[in-house]
């Protein structure tokens, strides 16, 4: 039996597609988790790299910031905070977002910053006010990078998301950790296949959302 | 804080040896994906065809998530070290192939053709002044990659204690010792901090001709 056979296994057992434990509950439960965690870390991530970066301020703190939280082990953040707050969706939200806001604030930083000084100056003496720059000028030559900083968190959130069953919460990690201690190995490997599948539509979003977002003359630059 | 670096028997060391431990399985998976990646990442620059295909597999392996990578292959090398040690080094390769094939593209072609002027063969040239100057794009990859690859050891503590410094969150738990868990989390995350200082004072070594201020990241 390879890894192969193992996934087919899983896949064809029409068992697994459907009720509580089913793919498509689990499936849902882990797109949940990840895009409320996602959403969250942007929310802190993306507004202050968006200053930092128009300001030019703060770039050895956001990179300190960054990669103390980077050191900091999701799973060990996990596991202390269920042993703190208790059971519920939180512990896991914590992990998540420490580990997907540094990708997001660094990345957004170094876009606004590097973005072309000459157009930023021309909107200035066209009498644009700072905030107009910063969205109509910055943020749209910027996008490029600030998208796939996006992108990093977003992929490193689905992927780490399988710990949420480690705590007793769905998500397809339920999947890895039941068949860990079942000794199930079609379930572990069936887990996995769809995480990374869902890795995968991850990126082919993102791919995608660039496509119709990034202006075209900022693409030709690319 | 009592009791803190009291460590129960069963993790079988003391702290030490834990962080030795620890520092073992997280920093020989990064060498290895170094020793790997530097090959690769020659082909890819050598044949730009080849870029694209690497870069899609590595995010592919990237995207697995490592307990899953873990517990398919205990089927092949048990519940060891090695278990835990090949997604790490697999892993790596995501940041450390792109630092590298930038790195190498970025030496401007007068350089180049500097060094082939002055009779260096392909070789040399690659190790005399490509490397060289690939050196800062190198460890800024190798930063992120060290520190990760600290920071997800703990996870092999699900798969029969394979985790290290993990395995306290463990005994955390079933002796209701929160302060273990706050010990082994404090710990990684240290660790993690001193591995990306010394990764900073090995770029400053080996770049004796960049600037020492600015442009420190």
């Amino acid at each position: 039996m390879n890894v192969l056979d193992f996934a087919h296994a899983f896949f064809s057992d029409t068992a697994h597609w459907h009720g509580y434990d089913g793919i498509p509950t689990r499936f849902a439960e882990h797109v949940r988790y990840s895009l409320e965690a996602l959403l969250i870390a942007a929310a802190i991530g993306l507004p202050v790299g968006l200053l930092t970066g128009h300001y030019g301020r703060g770039g050895n703190t956001l990179a300190l910031l960054a990669t103390a939280g980077r050191a900091l082990p999701s799973f060990g953040l996990l596991v202390l905070m269920f042993i703190w707050i208790g059971f519920g969706l939180l512990p896991v939200m914590i992990p998540l977002v420490v580990l997907a806001v540094p990708p997001i604030l660094v990345t957004t930083y170094e876009a606004i910053r590097s973005v072309d000084p000459s157009p930023v100056d021309a909107a200035r003496g066209m009498g644009m006010p700072e905030t107009r720059v910063l969205l109509q000028v910055e943020v749209p030559v910027a996008l490029p990078l600030i998208l796939s900083g996006l992108r990093t968190a977003a992929i490193q959130i689905v992927s780490t998301a399988t710990i949420a069953a480690y705590v007793s919460l769905g998500g397809l990690g339920r999947y890895i950790i039941d068949g860990l201690y079942q000794k199930d190995y079609e379930k572990v490997v069936g887990g996995a296949t769809l995480v990374a599948g869902l890795a995968l539509v991850t990126l082919a979003i993102f791919w995608a959302a660039a496509r119709l977002t990034v202006s075209p003359g900022v693409r030709r630059g690319t | 804080m009592n009791g803190f670096f009291d460590l129960p028997s069963d993790l079988q060391h003391s702290y030490l040896g834990l962080v030795g431990l620890h520092l073992r399985e997280a920093l020989l998976p990064v060498l290895a994906g170094l020793l790997l990646s530097l090959p690769i990442a020659q082909l890819c620059v050598r044949f730009r065809w080849v870029y694209p295909p690497v870069l899609g597999l590595t995010t592919v392996l990237y995207a697995i998530p490592s307990l899953a990578f873990f517990v398919v292959l205990i089927d092949y090398f048990g519940q060891s070290e090695t278990t835990v040690m090949i997604p790490l080094a697999l892993y790596s390769l995501v940041v450390l192939v792109p630092a590298i094939v930038d790195g190498v593209r970025s030496v401007p072609p007068e350089t180049l053709a500097a060094a082939q002027a002055m009779g260096f063969g392909a070789v040399r040239r690659y190790f005399q002044v490509q490397l060289p100057i690939a050196v800062p794009a190198i460890i800024a990859g190798l930063r992120v990659a060290t520190v990760s690859s600290i920071s997800l050891v703990s996870v092999g503590m699900l798969i029969g204690n394979q985790g290290a410094l993990g395995n306290m969150l463990y005994d955390a738990q079933i002796y209701h010792r929160p302060v273990l868990a706050v010990n082994a989390v404090l710990t990684i995350a240290v660790l993690g901090l001193l591995a990306d200082a010394a990764l900073v004072l090995v770029r400053l070594l080996l770049t004796p001709w960049m600037p020492r201020k600015g442009a420190a990241r």
